[in-house]
């Protein structure tokens, strides 16, 4: 862990321009991963700007949905009767990740802008382009049971770890942020990028830039949803595949569709043409078959991670199909339904 | 049920379930662990550690970190002072054959992540700090670190590990016998290295106490080893080092030889004349020590009826190119199983890694795995239920020790009652024959084995004026319970409540015991207690009769007994006398006594010892997603006297929980270019979680044994040993895929 600078923000000015000039500037506010990253010495912070005293801890109505302030604690987000009520979805994706002293400490733009889990990215020993861009990627033919099968680069073949940003892309919330340059909405799936030929880049944001809120739109998708994560073990562990899915159904006919997978690709891993495929059809096992073969017909894996391909196309079809009874998978019984 | 102990054949702790007498100490905090002890000159050291796997260091550049404020000494092998010269001083008393490892020995790297500097600074937070501005350049070499590219270089080590038997000599003809067998079986297995990962991280904190005198906290789990170490490398007196470790954050063999941080925390120690402590971070723990892979062929063959008629057992192990690391692998299918051709063989092949050590029932847990899966997969052959198959192949004797008989074994016993308990007789024996939604339901059962052993130990008893007693020896508690029965076998020899007795541990300057490791320490420590407090008794009879007006006159002390704080006349309450009024009457502060034992050598040469276990598994697998549930286990447990039921218990549920843990999680990564395990921390080395754990059952089944006056045989590997095959085994009766290579992850149930 480096020597660094420490400030306290009062206000979100103060943290804006608190950030400008100072080299090196990271914004701290629950710190479960940034100060794990520290000392494993893969992030050396010039200066730690604490943001947890700014005025953003709040679930607030707006527009028809929810308002959610960037320092809300995922554990005060998953277990908010609103949310659970009104959007399970995101409640039992975070609820699928970390543990209880985490989610207690984490946040909501803390939770967005999470690091990977790639062991190279961790290992200083080792060359990475996320780490130091222009060294190299070790993980590329290396231990790849835990990367990329969408969207990869020769650069990078990273995944993002979060299970609650899977279910914001199935919401299709909107990040607001605030910068040097001002206000600006981002829809949740530009949020997150794929890593191209600069992976040390993980999102859209903007030097300086800070999540104000996270924004959960009016859309009802709170009946016939589900998260199903699958790991190597049953709690406490990060996502090989996960699987964020909502439908409205007429009857039992698909009218929205959204499919999103954790764990596979850079970011989380939405396919519009999968969910349009799913529109307008019955909601039997043979749509969403179809739908999944879709999905994974696009998917390109590491040297050893290609069941992950089967793996995605075998949970999509059996989360779509819990999204469809309305039978969600339950977090307290490992049983999958 | 056995061999009751106490002078008259009294005991009212030993077998009574206890609360462990330490746990007030760790649950408050109050106990102390050895990264946690300090000085007022305390320096802080942070090893900086090999990113490469082989070839040598070119340049190591140490200015950068050395201007840091508050970094006192950077030492590399540049800088080094001189320890000694020969191997034989580096051999602690676990030391595989070959030239340990010396930490800043040379330029040479044999693994990754081995230590090639030690930044030494004012804090903690800065040592941390200035070992990343360490800039170390190495000529890199092709590292090798897969036994299977390997395999074609084994060989048969030339010097054995002392207290390892070699395979034993061939008989009968295995080969010819295979190839008449009506049944063949020929399969190859596999586990995933798995590295130890105790909670509590290797640390060692090393007090300078003045005039060349250092008083050393070592994470270890036998403070002599350390001690003995220490004065042979440092060329120092035995009397001028004292080092404790009174209690371990687990240790599962990773703290049975002393490991590199000692070494680097007594070297800046020596050289600053300062007290300084070292600490490995979680990644270190990657470092030093694992469970090696071991590539294993079991070849049945048997009549129809499942009767063995041939059984090869052949491992080829892994090793560092710099010891010969050891251990049994292959004779426990001997041992289990009797039939006339049998051979067995065990070679190792080196790698580019640090020297593997023992884990939890070492060679037990890689060689039971595979004949323990053959045995099922012959069962399936020959259309035997796997108990029925197991008891036609029963061994009353054990072949590979001249067929000697066992001292006891009640293994039928664990087959009955476990069996019972699991409702074993509703098992449908084909395999996807069980079915509830979307999981197959799978039932499986294995064998456990793990040699019994006793080592020669000593310890003390004093007995105070006040009533007090206080026992103890050098041994460590790993967390197994060895304060809390030590404290139950003092109390009853001298019949005295166990709030009265204070079990002393982990201290060099207490008589000498052994590592805590082996499953030996029960017999080992808890003999020579007994027999020090009944020498601490006889020398208070002795006393008691000479007292005026003694109600013990003309008594022999084969006739008292010992309780409630008195000595009496067996059968007759009236005739007594407290020990307190003992000691005041003849006015001494103190009755003391130390006492060694040792094995049995008389039993020893008519018996072999084992412990033995019947493990009984349900999984209910996710067919379509691969996810595996382990919803309940049975472990039946034949260990001999059960000194306290609770600690026992918790012993078996440990092992349990542990072999779960190698059947479907523990698995460290090795990149083979890099010759670096990569998943080196525990979010990405997976042990089980709570929810991974449900059900499990322990029941100890009735075992007289006579190897040990205590009749006790050990309980801290036989929960790990079979778990992983009975796992597998309900796999394979769940699904109909029989998984042969370990951890058993979603991607293997799938393919």
């Amino acid at each position: 862990m480096n020597r660094f600078d420490y400030v306290r923000a009062g206000t979100v000015a103060e943290a804006v321009q608190a950030f400008a000039g100072a080299p090196g500037a990271q914004f701290i506010a629950g710190g479960t991963n940034l100060v794990d990253l520290m000392k494993y010495d893969v992030t050396r912070p010039g200066r730690l700007i604490d943001i947890t005293r700014l005025p953003l801890g709040d679930i607030a109505e707006h527009d028809g949905g929810l308002r959610v302030g960037a320092l809300v604690t995922n554990a005060n987000l998953a277990y908010d009767a609103r949310v659970r009520s009104r959007y399970p979805l995101l409640a039992d994706a975070i609820l699928a990740g970390a543990s209880g002293q985490l989610r207690n400490a984490a946040t909501t733009g803390g939770n967005l802008n999470q690091r990977t889990r790639c062991y190279y990215f961790y290992d200083t020993a080792t060359p990475c382009n996320k780490r130091e861009p222009g060294s190299g990627c070790a993980a590329i033919g290396g231990v790849t049971r835990i990367h990329a099968i969408f969207g990869a680069s020769e650069s990078c073949i990273a995944t993002h770890p979060s299970d609650m940003c899977v279910a914001l892309a199935a919401l299709e919330a909107v990040v607001q942020v605030t910068g040097p340059e001002g206000d600006r909405s981002i829809a949740f799936a530009d949020f997150h990028r794929l890593p191209g030929d600069d992976p040390a880049k993980d999102n859209t944001l903007k030097p300086g830039e800070i999540v104000l809120s996270v924004d959960l739109p009016a859309a009802d998708l709170s009946k016939n949803y589900t998260y199903l994560k699958l790991r190597d073990r049953l709690s406490y562990a990060f996502a090989l595949v996960s699987v964020a899915a909502a439908l409205e159904l007429d009857g039992d006919t698909v009218k929205i569709a959204r499919l999103a997978l954790g764990g596979v690709a850079h970011k989380p891993w939405r396919n519009r043409q999968a969910e349009a495929l799913l529109v307008g059809k019955p909601a039997t096992r043979e749509t969403f078959q179809a739908a999944a073969d879709f999905v994974v017909a696009e998917a390109r894996p590491q040297s050893e991670n290609a069941f992950k391909v089967e793996l995605a196309r075998r949970a999509i079809v059996r989360g779509l199909s819990q999204a469809a009874a309305g039978t969600p998978q339950s977090l307290t019984d490992k049983r999958i339904q | 049920m056995t061999q009751t102990f106490s002078s008259t054949g009294h005991d009212s702790f030993v077998g009574t379930p206890r609360n462990r007498v330490d746990g007030p100490a760790k649950v408050t905090g109050l106990a102390k662990y050895a990264g946690e002890f300090t000085a007022a000159d305390l320096a802080h050291g942070y090893v900086v550690s090999s990113a490469i796997a082989r070839g040598r260091i070119s340049a190591i550049d140490t200015a950068a970190a050395e201007a840091v404020p508050g970094v006192i000494k950077v030492l590399t092998h540049e800088n080094r002072s001189r320890t000694a010269w020969l191997d034989y001083n580096y051999q602690d008393a676990v030391a595989p054959p070959g030239s340990p490892f010396r930490a800043l020995y040379d330029d040479k790297i044999a693994f990754s992540g081995q230590p090639v500097a030690l930044v030494v600074a004012e804090d903690f937070e800065t040592a941390r700090h200035a070992a990343t501005l360490v800039k170390v350049a190495y000529e890199a070499e092709e590292p090798k670190t897969s036994a299977d590219a390997v395999r074609a270089f084994a060989y048969d080590p030339p010097k054995k590990r002392a207290g390892i038997k070699p395979p034993p000599k061939p008989w009968g003809d295995a080969d010819a016998a295979y190839d008449a067998a009506p049944i063949k079986l020929q399969n190859e297995y596999r586990l995933a290295v798995e590295h130890h990962n105790p909670m509590e991280p290797h640390a060692s904190t090393v007090v300078y106490e003045g005039d060349g005198k250092y008083t050393v906290y070592d994470k270890v789990q036998g403070v002599s080893n350390s001690h003995n170490y220490l004065a042979a490398v440092f060329g120092l007196k035995k009397d001028d080092v004292r080092v404790l470790n009174p209690y371990l954050g687990g240790g599962f063999g990773s703290g049975l030889r002393p490991q590199y941080q000692l070494f680097l925390a007594m070297l800046a120690a020596r050289d600053l004349e300062r007290s300084v402590r070292v600490v490995l971070t979680r990644d270190q723990m990657w470092s030093f020590t694992y469970r090696p892979d071991a590539i294993q062929t079991v070849s049945l063959g048997s009549g129809e009826d499942g009767q063995l008629q041939a059984l090869r057992h052949d491992a080829i192990g892994v090793t560092s190119h710099y010891e010969d690391y050891q251990e049994v692998v292959v004779n426990w299918s001997g041992v289990l199983y009797k039939c006339d051709n049998v051979a067995l063989t065990y070679k190792i092949a080196q790698l580019d890694t640090a020297s593997p050590g023992d884990m939890r029932a070492p060679g037990a847990v890689t060689g039971v795995f595979a004949i323990e899966t053959a045995m099922d997969e012959l069962a399936h052959e020959a259309g035997l239920d796997p108990i029925a198959l197991r008891l036609r192949n029963f061994s009353e004797a054990d072949a590979t020790s001249e067929d000697k008989p066992f001292g006891s074994k009640a293994l039928k016993a664990c087959f009955t009652q476990g069996a019972e308990r699991f409702g074993w007789a509703k098992r449908t024996p084909a395999p996807r024959s069980m079915r509830e939604g979307h999981e197959l339901v799978g039932w499986g059962m294995a064998t456990g084995v793990w040699e019994s052993m006793m080592q020669q130990s000593s310890a003390h008893a004093i007995l105070s004026a006040d009533g007090k007693l206080e026992v103890g020896n050098s041994t460590g508690d790993i967390g197994t319970g060895t304060y809390t029965i030590l404290t139950q076998i003092a109390a009853d020899t001298l019949g005295l409540p166990m709030e009265d007795v204070t079990t002393k541990l982990g201290d060099t300057r207490l008589p000498e015991a052994p590592v805590a490791g082996g499953s030996w320490t029960a017999a080992s420590s808890g003999t020579a207690v007994m027999k020090a407090c009944r020498n601490v008794g006889e020398q208070v009879f002795k006393l008691a009769r000479a007292m005026e007006g003694s109600p013990l006159a003309n008594v022999d002390f084969d006739r008292v007994s010992f309780a409630n704080g008195r000595i009496a006349v067996a059968g007759d309450d009236s005739r007594s006398v407290a020990l307190v009024d003992v000691l005041k009457a003849a006015g001494v502060e103190t009755v003391e006594a130390t006492e060694s034992a040792g094995p049995d050598k008389d039993f020893a040469s008519q018996y072999e010892a084992y412990t033995h276990s019947a493990v009984f598994v349900e999984v209910r697998v996710d067919e379509e997603l691969g996810q595996i549930r382990l919803t309940r286990v049975v472990s039946a447990v034949a260990a001999g006297k059960i000194l306290n039921p609770k600690t026992a218990r918790s012993q078996i549920l440990g092992g349990v929980v542990m072999g779960i843990g190698s059947a479907l999680h523990e698995e460290s990564m090795m990149d083979h270019r890099l010759g670096r395990f990569m998943n080196h921390n525990l979010g990405e080395y997976h042990v089980p979680a709570n929810a991974d754990i449900y059900d499990i059952d322990v029941i100890f089944v009735d075992e007289e044994d006579k190897a040990n006056p205590l009749g006790v045989k050990g309980l801290g590997e036989i929960g790990i040993v079979g778990t992983a095959a009975a796992v597998a085994n309900a796999v394979f009766h769940a699904t109909g895929k029989r998984i042969r290579h370990l951890p058993i992850t979603i991607d293997k149930v799938l393919g």
